[in-house]
């Protein structure tokens, strides 16, 4: 059974079809990436996979599970975790607070429990702490996790996203465009990152517009275009599809970095 | 540095250990002698002036539940309103009833906070400059609902004569004594030990993880969801635990005037909520007192100026959104405050 089916989903907004009935599905332990062109409804179809925004019609199954017309906080609880296109972190907390605090879903304490800091409050939380370190050393931030957030440099916010991501526990993570705005040697660590993320036997999810990362990475490519998915298929196979080829690949465009 | 951060962490905050507690609990029980101590010795033959800062410890009480709603990123200009509510919870029932304000008090708060989760459960979805509209809209519809609540809240002319809390007897000891208009310092205790409670309350509340989770909502709302947190949830929790503070304030101040009229509180007092957390600092748990504090005092000790408050608090308002955005408390304790880099 496949972890995710998004079943011929649709979202309108007034007259312009953003996403038209797309359908793909994702098998555990896969890397999955969405590209295509701007504009093309690759984040109007992250958000509705997290359920952030309702679809016109369509469905999404997480788990054999339909997730459709769930709030996305629950979606989260059950494994769905998504991360941000810009650096979307908590900017006033330091690293480790930020991933402590994104431990939320793991908490046992009631409300009345952690305001009078019960027992199991306190446990939760020093465990918070532990598993927090864990994480961001994981991720090479451990050496900056008593830092005010907001002044952490650019590489390292994103790779803090995904830790906040990765504190909910999730089965199947969204990530959008984790390398965007990277140079070479920062997309090489990222990619590492996320095969380690898979390795840790979580599904990953990617939108993402660095076309030779995306080639290296991903076990399947689903590409967009003008809200249609116009190909799906492994990496070598979209290199030769030609409607993906007339598309967006066989543009002369700079964005394409080659 | 490092260990003042460490202290506003969840998990640190959670062990509770040496460090958290020596120099806050220290500067807590400073807070509480001079209080109960202090100023009962030195001010008590001076009914005038307790009766100030029995204003004062209650006004900042309510302002302590706007700052819990500053926590989650609202700007709450309904804080009046929800007063207004309490204070005529109290008056009703006291005087149509016969029920004690012991029993009003807590149940006064109670009222609120139903009524502002009611409330707030649609409204907390509106954001920054329209949620605060929204919010002052709402101390003006609750004011104009007193003054047309007919028999119930006997319009303009307000309910007066309300009776002053009786004593209690526990055990058949007297453990507080009958409270009288003629003498103001019963009332200034019961104010004050409002304040102390007030201030652990919501010191522990801010510093647990309910406190994190607030501000998590401030920072981000869609990073919060994103984890799992129920942002409506913790919303309605905050603004209604704000709404608690301005109820059992509202009606203390009935019991301490015997009165409440629709006018008792307007916009301006909701407005001059808000200004006490601005001065005195968001960031900081005292930081409404000291605003309250401040600003209530120098204009009962500047009679000549009364006339302008509106003007000065207004001017006061923009100069401290100008400069002194994270309020007077800043200045003094910036340097113990490892996370703040403004210019970062």
């Amino acid at each position: 059974m496949p972890i995710l089916e998004v079943q011929g989903i649709t979202k309108r907004y007034g007259g312009l079809i953003a996403v038209n009935n797309v359908s793909f599905s994702v098998e555990k332990g896969e890397i999955v990436a969405v590209i295509g062109p701007n504009g093309a409804g690759k984040s109007t179809l992250f958000k509705l996979v997290s359920s952030f925004v309702p679809p016109t019609s369509g469905k999404v199954v997480y788990n054999g599970q339909t997730i459709t017309g769930l709030p996305p906080h629950e979606v989260a609880r059950r494994g769905l975790v998504r991360t941000f296109q810009e650096t979307t972190i908590f900017k006033e907390m330091t690293a480790l607070q930020n991933v402590i605090v994104a431990h939320h879903l793991r908490c046992s304490a009631s409300s009345l429990g952690i305001y009078f800091a019960s027992p199991k409050a306190r446990a939760d939380e020093v465990s918070f702490r532990d598993r927090a370190t864990e994480i961001l050393d994981y991720l090479g931030l451990g050496a900056v996790k008593r830092l005010q957030a907001r002044n952490l440099p650019h590489g390292h916010l994103r790779a803090l996203g995904i830790a906040i991501a990765m504190a909910a526990e999730p089965k199947l993570l969204l990530l959008d465009e984790p390398f965007a705005g990277m140079n070479l040697e920062e997309t090489d660590a990222a990619v590492e990152m996320v095969r380690g993320i898979r390795e840790r036997g979580v599904t990953v999810v990617l939108v993402e517009h660095d076309m030779s990362a995306v080639m290296r990475i991903s076990d399947k490519i689903i590409v967009l275009n003008f809200g249609l998915k116009i190909a799906e298929g492994a990496p070598a196979e979209i290199q030769r599809n030609d409607a993906v080829v007339e598309a967006y690949l066989g543009r002369p465009d700079d964005e394409l970095g080659h | 540095m490092d260990q003042a951060t460490d202290n506003r962490c969840p998990a640190t905050a959670g062990e509770a250990g040496g460090s958290l507690f020596s120099w806050q609990a220290l500067g807590f029980t400073g807070f509480l002698l001079l209080v109960f101590v202090g100023v009962p010795v030195t001010f008590g033959r001076l009914p005038y002036f307790i009766t100030v800062l029995t204003n004062a410890a209650v006004l900042s009480f309510i302002s302590l539940g706007v700052w819990i709603t500053f926590s989650i990123g609202r700007m709450n200009l309904a804080q009046g309103a929800f007063a207004l509510v309490g204070g005529y919870v109290t008056a009703i029932l006291a005087t149509r009833y016969g029920i004690s304000f012991w029993v009003c008090l807590p149940l006064s708060g109670l009222v609120s906070a139903v009524l502002g989760a009611l409330i707030g459960w649609p409204m907390l979805r509106l954001k920054g400059v329209y949620f605060a509209m929204t919010t002052l809209s709402l101390t003006e519809a609750i004011r104009l609902l007193a003054l047309n609540g007919g028999d119930v809240t006997k319009g303009a002319t307000g309910i007066v004569n309300v009776p002053p809390p009786g004593t209690i007897w526990i055990f058949g000891r007297m453990v507080v004594p009958p409270f009288s208009s003629a003498d103001p310092m019963p009332y200034y205790f019961l104010a004050a030990g409002m304040l102390a409670l007030g201030l652990v309350a919501v010191w522990r509340l801010s510093n647990s993880r309910l406190g994190w989770v607030f501000r998590s909502l401030r920072q981000n709302e869609d990073l919060a969801t994103s984890i799992g947190i129920n942002v409506a949830k913790y919303r309605v929790m905050a603004f209604s635990l704000c709404c608690f503070m301005a109820g059992t304030g509202g009606a203390f101040f009935v019991a301490f005037q015997q009165n409440i009229y629709p006018s008792t509180y307007t916009v301006a007092d909701s407005v001059n909520f808000l200004l006490y957390c601005f001065l005195g600092g968001l960031d900081y748990l005292f930081g409404p007192i000291v605003g309250a504090f401040l600003l209530v005092i120098s204009f009962e000790l500047l009679h000549a100026i009364q006339d302008y408050q509106a003007l000065i608090y207004g001017a006061l308002m923009i100069f401290c959104m100008l400069c002194l955005p994270n309020g007077i408390l800043s200045l003094r304790l910036r340097r113990f405050d490892g996370r703040r880099n403004p210019k970062a």
